[in-house]
Order: structure tokens, then C-alpha cells, then sequence
């Protein structure tokens, strides 16, 4: 059985159609990439998997591990084990990292039917996986994203990834607002999370980010709709030759 | 802490409904007649055996306040009150005060455990806290009494100091809030029936944090309680008051009084967790809370710390003061006031600079949620005398939904040059991707609404003494279920 399996969705935002008819197969252990121009449906289609208010599904389904996903508020997904990583993570003012982090993994926790998580425990999870990330324990204490540069929020949603553990990670745009370094050292963090059980969804526009994070399939997405799919040379074609022969399909 | 945080858990739970607290203990009660006149101010000072100064001070304040005026100035609407349908007295009938908690009626016990507040002095927060349990208009129990008055600390209801220390009471009643201040407060020096008295003697820090548990349980009281708390120089006491009432669908009326004296290099930090029955979400019923506390730093370097954490009451009008008197004297407010559903707070404080080189913080944060309306309403007056005297204030409010309204009155008075006074204000609202974000982290709307709420308020409630931060956090969770969505 797939992991994640969409199904000629569709959705509006403000009464306009921006999925028309997606399907897309993510089998546990692979890793997936969705290119395509700006306006294709990108960011509709991470947002419409996490649940979001205001995008509306008109038609299709989408099973998760087999489960009615779209049933579901956006916490049960993310407490199922969805993870969306933001292209712009929110400001939290007054709410330290660490808080933060222990009230999501709590969260999972409680919908799990486990206990809550002992503070040292906790503690001592977050301080390894922080280390690897290159995350102080002065970040930690400072509140979620307020003052972060453009690499410390994304190292940050890296870390939370890491923390939560999820069995379904969806990236958007992770690569923007990320210089040479940053950009590595947040592939690590995904490539660490690689694994048998687990499925990645990568949504970028450029195939920088698929330099350090090799995809098993790249899917062309404009239009709403998936356009063509293929393995990892598929993106270095974009690279070269751009999305112009997609707009125009979709013209 | 532990069997507090689990009582507020287990209520939470239990309960569909939104105020944890309104259940009614059903106990025998002794009441004095409906309405206020000489004569009750006579009956509340005999029942409690007062000496003759103090039923004078009575009736001149009840003189006084027939001849005042209800204010109006406030924000908060709500029909006139009629001070003749009140019972001015109530208790739990009982032939003497208990002398110890096994005298107590077990009735009584088991409501504060219910509320999260066991009497019982060895579950009582391990030892680290100090309780006095106020049920209506008396005193039922005060606990660690005796470790207290190994150091010398003398914490207790007010019935009973005005017995064995009618010096002390005599001299500091009435010396920081006049009894002619204000309509409430002038109210409740001819009414008050019980509250809690401290004193700490010169050069003690006392060992515990002091609590006290105010509920209102009869139906048509009001409650008038009296507090106050004198730090001789160079002492130190961290003072704590939480309040509960029943649910009840008529307005119930609350007016106390609190006054602080803290002498040269004293220091008083108190601290109000506030959850009055906020009344239904029409506004029907609730408490009426009209509450005059100040505090004078009467010696040089002295200092006094409000901090309140309200999130009850249908209507709350209460401004806690500092009055700088001593030189370098410290006065700091740190507010959070929400306020739901039908809610009105009208709430701040004024800041009286008298002394050279005083300095005062204000920290205000307003959580406006459903139709409430929450006003910051301040003062801070520099005096011709007040030499280099400094002032901070920060108004922070949040709105959630757009049918509620968050508004800031701030006054500023200063009468030397020298002086230096800064305000801040923001106002904004929760976002929808904030709320989505903390959602896609797998916290359910509440959680999330809480954590941000929390977030926002933090630089007040990190001034909380430890033991009740954490309840405290939960409560304002509470306060704004069913704010979102």
C-alpha cells in the first residue's frame, strides 16, 4: 500500500479552480520532487494536504496510510504524521522554541494514547538533534522565528522535523531565503530523515535543492495537474530548458 | 502545585460547561437581613465582637457614602445597582471559629478541594505556601500558622487581628485607601466583614509564599473583604490571592479593599489570579468586581510589585496603586486582563511619584476575545518634589475576532522637569497563520490559541511566584475556549 495517494484532486482558493485533477503516488522511502512554475499550484497543493481554512477541495480524494485524509482537521494530520515545512515559518512572540516543540510533540503524544514526555527526556532529544543542526541552546530559549534569519527559521523547521519525527514530510520551497551554506546544512538535516518508512515530498522551483537532496522521481507540475513525471534527470532538463513548453500545454 | 494543577485538569474535564468553578456548596449559612443600613453595620460589628473604634469608623464611612456618588467614568455598562437586595453578611454557621481544621465543616473542605485548594496543611503545595480560605464574608481556615510565628510573621483573617493586634490595625486601617477614597471603597469600610492581615516584622523575609483563596458561595452576596499587609523595614513577603464564585445567573457584587505599607528597604511583591464567574455568554450574570488596592512606599528604597492575572468577573474595575513616597522608591504594575464573551474590564493603575529618584514599570496586556470590551486605564503623576523620578509604560493589546474592542486611556501628570516618562502601545490580533502553523504542529485550535495568548502575556507572567504560573497559564487557556472558530 502507497504511503500518500492523491487522487484527481481538486481544489479552489477564492472560488478559483487552482487543482484540476492531481494525481500523485508516494510510496514509505521514497523521495518525490514537484518543479514547476510559479502560479502552478505548488504551494496550493502543500496547503491542501496540511489542511488549511480556505482551500477548498471540489472533487478527488487523498489517502494517507491508507486513511480518508481530507476527513481530518489539520492538527489530526499533522498528529498522523504530516509535516509540512513552511516556505515562510510564522513568528510566535513570547513562545520559546523549546515550548513550542514540547507542546507539538505532547500533542502527537496524547493522540497516540502515550504519556506526556518527562522534561529531562525531552530535553536531551532536542539539545542532540539541535547539535546536528548547528541550533544553539540560546535559539532554543528565543521565541519561535521571532528575529531568525532566513537560514535559522529554516534550520528551525529542519529541527522540528527532526524532533517530530513525522512518517510524511512535505517541503515547500525550503530552498528560498537560503544562502550555499544554510542550504546544506538543512539537506542534511533532510537526508538524515531518509528512511525505509518514510515518504519526502519536495515542492521547489529551481533544482538546486535537488543537487543535495537526490530525488527517486521528479514530477512537472503546472496547471494543476501533474505534466510529466521522471527520475532525477528530469529536473536537470528543467534546469536547462525551463517550464516555457508546460505553460504553453497549459495555455 | 501538583494537586492544584490536577484539580484544575480533572474539573476541566468533568465539566462541559466553561466556568470550572460554579458549582454551589449547599451548607448552613448565617446571614444578616437584606440590605444595608445602621443597623446591619451594627449586627456585622457585633458578630464579630468589635471593639467601639471600629464600629465608629464604621458608620462615619456608611455616613460618608450615603452622601457619594456612584462613579460613572469607567468604561463598563451595566444596569444600577441596587444596594438593598445585597446581603452584607454571610458564614458558614458555626457556634465558634474553628480552632483547628478538624473543627472545620467537612462540607467546607471538600469545596476547596474542589477548587484545587486542599486546607489540609500537609498537601498544601509541599509546604512552600501559606493559606487563608475566605468562604463568603469570613475566614474558615488559615493554615502553617505556627512556623510563621516562629519568625514572627503574622498572617491571619482580618476579624481576628483586630482581637489580638488591635494596635496594628488601628494605626495602618485606613491609612493608604481613606475611608472616604471612593464610592466601593468608603462601601466597603462601613460593610467589610473579613480578609486576610500581614505582618512581617523588621528584617524578616518571610519563608513562604502567603495565599489567599477568596469564594463567594450565598446567593444576592456581595463580598467585602479587607487586606492588609504591613512590611516593617527592611522585610520581605510575596503575597498571592485567588478568587472563585458559583454560577449564578443574577450579578453578584464584589468590592474589596487592599492597602500596603512598605517600610524603608521593604519590599511587597502581590500577586491576584482573578476568575470571578465571568457570567454566560450573553452576559447574564457574573460577578461585579469594583476593587480599590493600593500601596504605599512609605521608606526610602522600598518596594511594591502588583501583579494580576484577571480573567473573571463580568465587570472588573480595579486600578492597583503605587504611592513613591520613600526616595528611591520602586513601584512596578504587570497586568493581564482578558476578557470574553460579555466581558467588561476597565482596569490599570496610577503611579504617584512623591519621592526623589523613584522609579515605576507598568506592563499592561489586554486580550480582548467574543463582544468583550478591555480598557487600559492609567496614571502616572510626577510631583514637584519627585527629583529625576522615571516611569516605563508598555500597553500591549491583542484582539481576537472582530466584535470585540481593546482601548487605551493612559494620563500622565508631571510637575518636575527633570522627570523622565515613556509609553509604548501596540494592538494586533492573532493570525490565521499562526494559528495554522501551531495546527500543522498538531495542536488543536484551543492549544494553540492558549500557547499564543501566552506568549503575548509573558513578560507579566513571569513575574508569577513558580507555584502558580503554571495554573495560571491554564486558566487563561480556559477563559478563551470557544474565542476561535
Amino acid at each position: 500500500m502507497s504511503l500518500l495517494e492523491v487522487r484527481n484532486l481538486r481544489a479552489d482558493v477564492d472560488g478559483k479552480e487552482i487543482l484540476k485533477g492531481l494525481d500523485l503516488t508516494i510510496n514509505a522511502g521514497e523521495v518525490h520532487a514537484i518543479m514547476g512554475p510559479n502560479g502552478s499550484g505548488k504551494s496550493t497543493l502543500s496547503y491542501v494536504l496540511a489542511g488549511r481554512d480556505g482551500y477548498e477541495v471540489t472533487g478527488g480524494e487523498v489517502l494517507f496510510d491508507g486513511k480518508d485524509l481530507l476527513e481530518q482537521a489539520a492538527d489530526e494530520r499533522a498528529n498522523d504524521g504530516l509535516f509540512l515545512a513552511f516556505q515562510y515559518p510564522v513568528e510566535l512572540p513570547g513562545v520559546a522554541g523549546m515550548t513550542f516543540l514540547r507542546e507539538a510533540v505532547n500533542s502527537k503524544r496524547r493522540h497516540n494514547g502515550e504519556d506526556e514526555i518527562d522534561a529531562m527526556g525531552f530535553l536531551k532529544l532536542v539539545r542532540a538533534k539541535a547539535k546536528t543542526l548547528g541550533i544553539s541552546d540560546e535559539m532554543l530559549k528565543r521565541a519561535v522565528n521571532v528575529g531568525f534569519s532566513g537560514g535559522e527559521k529554516k534550520r528551525n523547521e529542519a529541527l522540528q522535523m527532526a524532533v517530530l519525527e513525522p512518517r510524511m514530510m512535505v517541503l515547500d520551497e525550503t530552498d528560498s531565503g537560503l544562502d550555499i551554506d544554510a542550504l546544506k546544512v538543512v539537506a542534511e538535516g533532510v537526508n538524515a530523515m531518509r528512511s525505509p518508512d518514510r515518504g519526502i515530498l519536495i515542492i521547489t522551483h529551481y533544482q538546486r535543492l535537488l543537487d543535495y537532496i537526490v530525488p527517486d522521481k521528479v514530477h512537472v507540475l503546472a496547471d494543476g495537474q501533474i505534466q510529466r513525471s521522471g527520475g532525477k534527470e528530469l529536473a536537470v532538463e528543467l534546469e536547462k530548458k525551463g517550464y516555457a513548453e508546460y505553460i504553453g500545454a497549459a495555455a | 502545585m501538583a494537586a492544584t494543577a490536577e484539580t484544575v485538569d480533572q474539573v476541566q474535564d468533568n465539566s462541559g460547561d466553561k466556568y470550572k468553578y460554579g458549582f454551589v456548596t449547599d451548607i448552613e449559612m448565617d446571614t444578616a437581613p437584606i440590605g444595608l443600613s445602621e443597623d446591619i453595620i451594627r449586627f456585622i460589628s457585633a458578630k464579630k465582637e468589635e471593639p467601639e473604634w471600629l464600629l465608629d469608623w464604621r458608620l462615619q464611612a456608611y455616613h460618608r457614602w450615603l452622601e457619594m456618588e456612584e462613579p460613572t467614568w469607567a468604561k463598563v455598562n451595566y444596569p444600577k445597582i441596587n444596594f438593598q437586595d445585597i446581603y452584607y453578611y454571610a458564614a458558614p454557621s458555626t457556634k465558634e471559629k474553628p480552632k483547628s481544621l478538624d473543627e472545620v465543616d467537612p462540607e467546607l473542605l471538600r469545596t476547596y478541594e474542589k477548587l484545587g485548594i486542599p486546607l489540609r496543611e500537609q498537601e498544601v503545595l509541599a509546604g512552600v505556601v501559606a493559606v487563608d480560605a475566605v468562604f463568603d464574608s469570613v475566614s474558615v481556615a488559615t493554615t502553617y500558622k505556627g512556623k510563621l510565628e516562629e519568625v514572627g510573621v503574622i498572617f491571619g483573617s482580618f476579624s481576628e487581628a483586630v482581637k489580638t493586634h488591635p494596635e496594628l490595625v488601628r494605626k495602618y486601617l485606613g491609612s493608604v485607601v481613606p475611608a472616604s477614597d471612593n464610592y466601593y471603597a468608603t462601601l466597603n469600610s462601613a460593610v467589610f466583614t473579613d480578609g486576610s492581615f500581614v505582618y512581617i516584622p523588621k528584617g524578616v523575609r518571610c519563608p513562604m509564599e502567603l495565599s489567599t483563596y477568596f469564594r463567594i458561595n450565598a446567593e444576592n452576596t456581595g463580598q467585602f473583604e479587607r487586606t492588609l499587609i504591613i512590611a516593617e523595614e527592611g522585610s520581605y513577603v510575596s503575597y498571592l490571592e485567588g478568587c472563585t464564585a458559583p454560577q449564578r445567573d443574577e450579578n453578584q457584587l464584589h468590592a474589596a479593599v487592599v492597602e500596603l505599607v512598605a517600610m524603608k528597604d521593604a519590599e511587597i511583591k502581590y500577586s491576584t489570579v482573578q476568575n470571578w464567574y465571568p457570567g454566560d455568554e450573553t452576559g447574564k450574570g457574573g460577578i461585579y468586581n469594583f476593587v480599590t488596592k493600593r500601596g504605599v512606599c512609605r521608606g526610602a528604597n522600598s518596594k511594591i510589585s502588583w501583579t494580576q492575572v484577571e480573567t473573571g468577573s463580568a465587570i472588573t474595575w480595579k486600578y492597583p496603586s503605587c504611592v513613591l513616597q520613600g526616595d528611591n522608591s520602586v513601584g512596578e504594575f504587570y497586568s493581564v486582563a482578558i476578557t470574553n464573551n460579555a466581558q467588561q474590564a476597565d482596569t490599570g493603575t496610577k503611579m504617584i511619584h512623591v519621592g526623589k529618584n523613584t522609579r515605576s514599570t507598568i506592563i499592561s496586556k489586554g486580550i480582548s476575545a467574543g463582544k468583550a470590551d478591555n480598557t487600559y486605564r492609567g496614571l502616572v503623576k510626577i510631583l514637584p518634589r519627585a527629583e529625576g523620578a522615571r516611569n516605563y509604560t508598555q500597553c500591549d493589546s491583542l484582539l481576537i475576532g472582530d466584535t470585540c474592542g481593546a482601548h487605551t486611556t493612559p494620563y500622565i501628570e508631571s510637575r518636575n522637569p527633570s522627570a523622565r516618562v515613556e509609553h509604548e502601545a501596540t494592538t494586533s490580533r492573532i493570525s490565521e497563520d499562526q494559528l495554522f502553523y501551531c495546527r500543522q504542529r498538531g495542536l488543536n485550535e484551543e492549544d494553540a490559541v492558549g500557547l499564543i495568548v501566552n506568549g503575548f502575556c509573558k513578560e507579566v507572567m513571569k513575574e508569577l511566584p513558580m507555584e502558580f504560573a503554571v495554573e495560571a497559564q491554564k486558566l487563561i487557556g480556559i477563559s478563551l475556549e470557544g474565542s476561535v472558530g
